[in-house]
């Protein structure tokens, strides 16, 4: 279902550890549109508690987490 | 800058310990990448933390204090297994094993982030730091009473 998903950037998160995987998110989030899409993917297991936080403190959109292997795939819309 | 109901954290830093400025910084960052405003109020042994690497003090005990507690923030030294230095190279050499940022690069993103970061004038004085000898982005000195007004404004405090 996420394949029909634009992405607008792509972030490799891999191999980095909190607070990073967050702030490498928050300081390329103003460099798509708004209701531009991140494709962003991280190692780090503690982002995917982070990601999500993360857009629920600054109003933006995670529309999906998923673990794959050892990897965790976000899609991360900008909603302001 | 300053929205309204943007959410903020005041942090008093007084530890200078290796671990507990992690702690700090970490909060701090991600703090500020979550949108918060940040006020970090550095005083005591936390002040090496924003500190260049130079000597500093006046008198002879300033100067025997900087002496013996110099240098900046790649001095500091866990709070335990310290053993007289091994243990920051230890802890050093095992976070750069699993790719933790180095506490140096966590104060310099801080920086970069907009970081609001003070000197306690107070602790400057006794310790015999002047603001010259801060990093570039370390706000002119404040009292208590501007942190405890950011403070009581913040949505969360934090004495580390």
């Amino acid at each position: 279902m996420s394949d029909d998903i634009k992405v607008d950037l792509e972030l490799d998160l891999k191999g980095l550890l909190c607070p990073l995987p967050m702030v490498k998110v928050s300081q390329n989030i103003g460099s798509v549109p708004v209701g531009g899409v991140i494709r962003a993917v991280a190692t780090d297991p503690g982002a995917m508690a982070d990601i999500p936080a993360w857009a629920a403190s600054t109003g933006n959109e995670v529309l999906s987490a998923d673990k794959q292997g050892t990897e965790f795939v976000f899609l991360v819309k900008r909603v302001k | 800058m300053e929205e309204q109901g943007k959410k903020s954290l005041a942090m008093v830093v007084m530890s200078g310990d290796m671990d507990k400025l992690f702690g700090a910084f970490i909060i701090a960052n991600g703090a500020a990448a979550m949108g918060m405003e940040v006020t970090m109020f550095f005083t005591f042994w936390g002040l090496r933390a924003i500190k260049k690497n130079v000597a500093t003090g006046k008198t002879l005990f300033g100067r025997m204090l900087g002496a013996m507690y110099g240098g900046d923030i790649t001095k500091a030294n866990p709070s335990k297994f310290s053993f007289g230095g091994m243990g920051r190279w230890m802890f050093g050499k095992m976070m750069g094993a699993h790719n933790v940022a180095k506490l140096v690069e966590l104060r310099d993103l801080a920086v970069q982030l907009g970081v609001n970061m003070y000197g306690c004038q107070m602790s400057m004085d006794v310790m015999e730091i002047p603001q010259e000898t801060f990093i570039h982005g370390v706000k002119e000195p404040v009292g208590v009473g501007f942190f405890l007004l950011k403070a009581q404004d913040a949505d969360i405090q934090l004495f580390i």
